[in-house]
């Protein structure tokens, strides 16, 4: 099977309202420098192009399609939309090289969700008869999962506290684009009141607008360009019922299945970029995936930093590419999700060329 | 490039959605619309409520009904302290994972009680039924406390009714739209009764409205420039039919229009023609609202008309400058009204 390399990432800052800027003026500075970073100019250069986003959440129909016009499409290029996360759009645009139709592709994802309440959008994506007229938000079906694990003595506040303290820590360290960082301590959060009890609101990704953009392509073209790069070593997807009562919220299956299936324990994990909404989800994610104390998980804070939803799930695997183009370790894994409660889960592998 | 305002309004989506329930998640909501509760048995006995169509582990299709209780015990909850507006309760509720007397399977519904610390996992909870029940999960008004007093009608009151098939399911989502810069400062010079758009500054395509981006090179455009009102017809179609919540009543036309100076089409209406006699490559001119009545948007136009030009060639639509048709002599002449 040909190995798929990244060459290039890049990522906007997380802010909570992108204000004037459309899908447009969004998405086309980081394409710029996702080509850019390789010498190429626009999306003529790549075989394939393929984006992930979800109109629901600024509420403008077709948005993805205006999205385009960030490209340079004409003279007319292969392309593509997945409604997911990018890292959807990633996996699509691996099984097209893998196939042979395409050596090289621009994988983008962007999210503005700040026009619109977006736990209250994001519960339209629940069961359309039992659920969806209810409106249950994501952050209550989340509050429900923690209470679960609370409850069951799997994880404690402290423990959540501590996912936060370190995520802002991380970010401040490491991530530009972060939009909460910062020096906190477990005792000022735990002292915090409870928002959608037993959730307090740092326990909840922000909300946040920006995108993402990522160059893949085999390693014959890599090497013509002469970029450094990091490998794809494995990619799986796994998804769980869409029924909440059936699933054990208290573990991740899905994850643990996408984990094997990639290959997640074949080496050493150095670092690992976890797409956890909810501070609770990281502890989870992290068993799922059989990490172990030597990992250092989301070094880039994770999305309690920042979530782009639609791009977040690509962004955690730029982070873990870049770390690994940079020298900065050799293995790594990143995860990706979408869904109530961790319902759908990819898990990347990724390695030093 | 000047500074303008950024532009917002609000406005609401709605996606007005009939769904057909199907055989199972019908024979729910009948039950429901009866004030009772049915599940369904799973591969493996376990007792799904509400039902589900397949089974989630072995996609088995499922059939064999099963009446539960109307009472259960919490598995897990959370407190909302502030409902959202969309949540079925306006004062502080709970969600609730609970599973009935008689399911394997808990499902997801509102609690009332008072306070938060009237909550406990664990705990004895039954339902409580919406006035008038329609074959719906909201016949489900939400769960009361196992002990409290309910006024609750009696049940089952015409098992005779007919079996619930569909459901009205629909969606109204508020948005705080924002115009992208290009397009705010696009509608501002509208206000003031001006149709300016941007040039590509590879291709050299002038685009209006602009969107911040020439869609050919995929570069950002920033320079701006003035173009007239004055367009050639590109395309046009004639509507006949009236399209619903639309004020216009047809027949009217809808045209491509390319204004001198522009190079791509924009749309709008023409009016006070002969609709037979419109043909591709004709001149005309925008037909202004007063100026008083000039707001942030295209209607400051109210439609496009003919105007006395020769007709533009096939080939030269889309290359008018604009100062106007060059070789035509005619005066190029300021905007009316
Ligand atoms: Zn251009």
């Amino acid at each position: 099977m040909r190995d798929i390399a990244i060459v290039s990432y890049a990522q906007s800052d997380c802010v909570r309202d992108a204000g004037a800027r459309n899908e447009v003026e969004l998405i086309m500075p980081v394409i710029k420098n996702a080509l850019g970073a390789v010498g190429l100019n626009n999306a003529q250069d790549v075989d394939f192009t393929c984006s992930g986003s979800c109109d629901y959440q600024q509420g403008a129909a077709f948005a993805f399609v205006l999205g385009v016009d960030a490209l340079g499409a004409v003279p007319p290029i292969k392309e593509s939309h997945v409604e997911m996360d990018a890292a959807w759009a990633l996996y699509e645009a691996i099984l097209k090289i893998r196939m042979g139709h395409a050596d090289s592709a621009l994988v983008y994802g962007f999210g503005k969700s700040s026009p619109g309440e977006l736990p209250a959008v994001l519960s339209q994506q629940l069961d359309p008869y039992y659920l969806g007229p209810l409106w249950v938000d994501s952050v209550s079906l989340a509050a429900m999962q923690a209470r679960l694990m609370l409850d069951q003595g799997l994880i404690s506040e402290q423990d959540m506290a501590e996912v936060v303290v370190r995520s802002r820590r991380n970010a401040m360290a490491n991530n530009p684009h972060a939009q909460l960082k910062g020096e906190v301590s477990t005792e000022s959060l735990l002292a915090q009141d409870r928002w959608v009890s037993p959730l307090r609101k740092h326990d909840c990704a922000p909300v946040s607008d920006g995108a993402t953009a990522m160059v893949i392509c085999d390693l014959e073209k890599a090497h013509a360009w002469g970029v450094p790069y990091a490998i794809i070593r494995g990619i799986d997807h796994r998804m769980e019922t869409h029924n909440l009562g059936a699933r054990d919220l208290t573990r991740s299956r899905s994850t643990e299945q996408a984990a094997a299936a990639c290959g997640v324990a074949n080496g050493e994990v150095e670092i690992a970029e976890l797409y956890a909404p909810f501070s609770h989800q990281e502890i989870i994610l992290t068993k799922a995936l059989g990490l172990s104390e030597t990992t250092t998980v989301n070094p880039s804070g994770g999305v309690l930093a920042g979530n782009l939803m639609m791009a977040s799930g690509l962004s955690r695997i730029g982070e873990v590419a870049q770390r690994i183009i940079a020298g900065e370790c050799k293995r790594g894994v990143a995860h990706a999700t979408s869904g109530p409660c961790l319902q759908h889960n990819l898990v990347t592998v990724l390695e030093a060329a | 490039m000047s500074q303008s305002e950024i532009l917002s309004q609000e406005f609401e989506l709605g996606f007005t959605y009939t769904r057909s329930t199907g055989p199972v998640v019908g024979r729910f909501l009948t039950a429901l619309r009866d004030r009772n509760i049915v599940g369904i048995k799973g591969s493996d006995g376990a007792v799904y409520v509400p039902p589900m169509e397949y089974d989630p582990n072995t996609a088995e299709e499922l059939s064999e009904f099963v009446e539960v209780g109307q009472a259960g015990e919490v598995v897990s909850w959370c407190w909302v302290s502030e409902p959202r507006e969309s949540h079925p309760h306006d004062t502080a509720f709970a969600w609730a994972m609970i599973k009935l007397d008689g399911a394997d399977i808990p499902m997801v519904h509102s609690v009332r009680v008072e306070r938060e610390a009237d909550m406990k996992t664990g705990m004895r909870v039954k339902v409580q039924w919406a006035d008038e029940p329609r074959g719906h999960i909201t016949d489900i008004a939400c769960f009361v406390v196992e002990g409290a007093e309910s006024p609750l009608g009696a049940a089952g009151m015409n098992a005779k009714r007919e079996m619930i098939t569909g459901m009205e399911a629909p969606i109204y989502l508020k948005y705080h739209f924002t115009a992208g810069a290009a397009t705010s400062r696009f509608l501002g010079k509208v206000r003031q009764g001006k149709l300016v758009g941007q040039r590509c500054p590879s291709c050299n395509n002038v685009y209006i409205p602009p969107r911040g981006s020439c869609a050919a090179c995929g570069v950002a455009t920033e320079e701006e420039v003035e173009v007239a009102d004055k367009c050639t017809l590109e395309s046009f179609t004639i509507v006949y039919i009236p399209i619903p919540n639309n004020p216009i009543q047809p027949p009217y036309i809808i045209a491509n229009l390319i204004p001198d100076g522009a190079n791509i089409s924009f749309i709008h209406l023409l009016s006070e023609c002969v609709n037979e006699e419109i043909h591709i490559g004709q001149r005309v001119q925008a037909v202004w609202k007063p100026e008083a009545e000039w707001t942030y948007a295209m209607d400051n136009i109210k439609y496009f008309k003919p105007i006395d030009e020769p007709d533009v060639p096939i080939e030269q639509i889309g290359k008018i400058p604009a100062a106007g048709v060059p070789a035509a002599g005619a005066p190029v002449t300021g905007r009316e009204g």
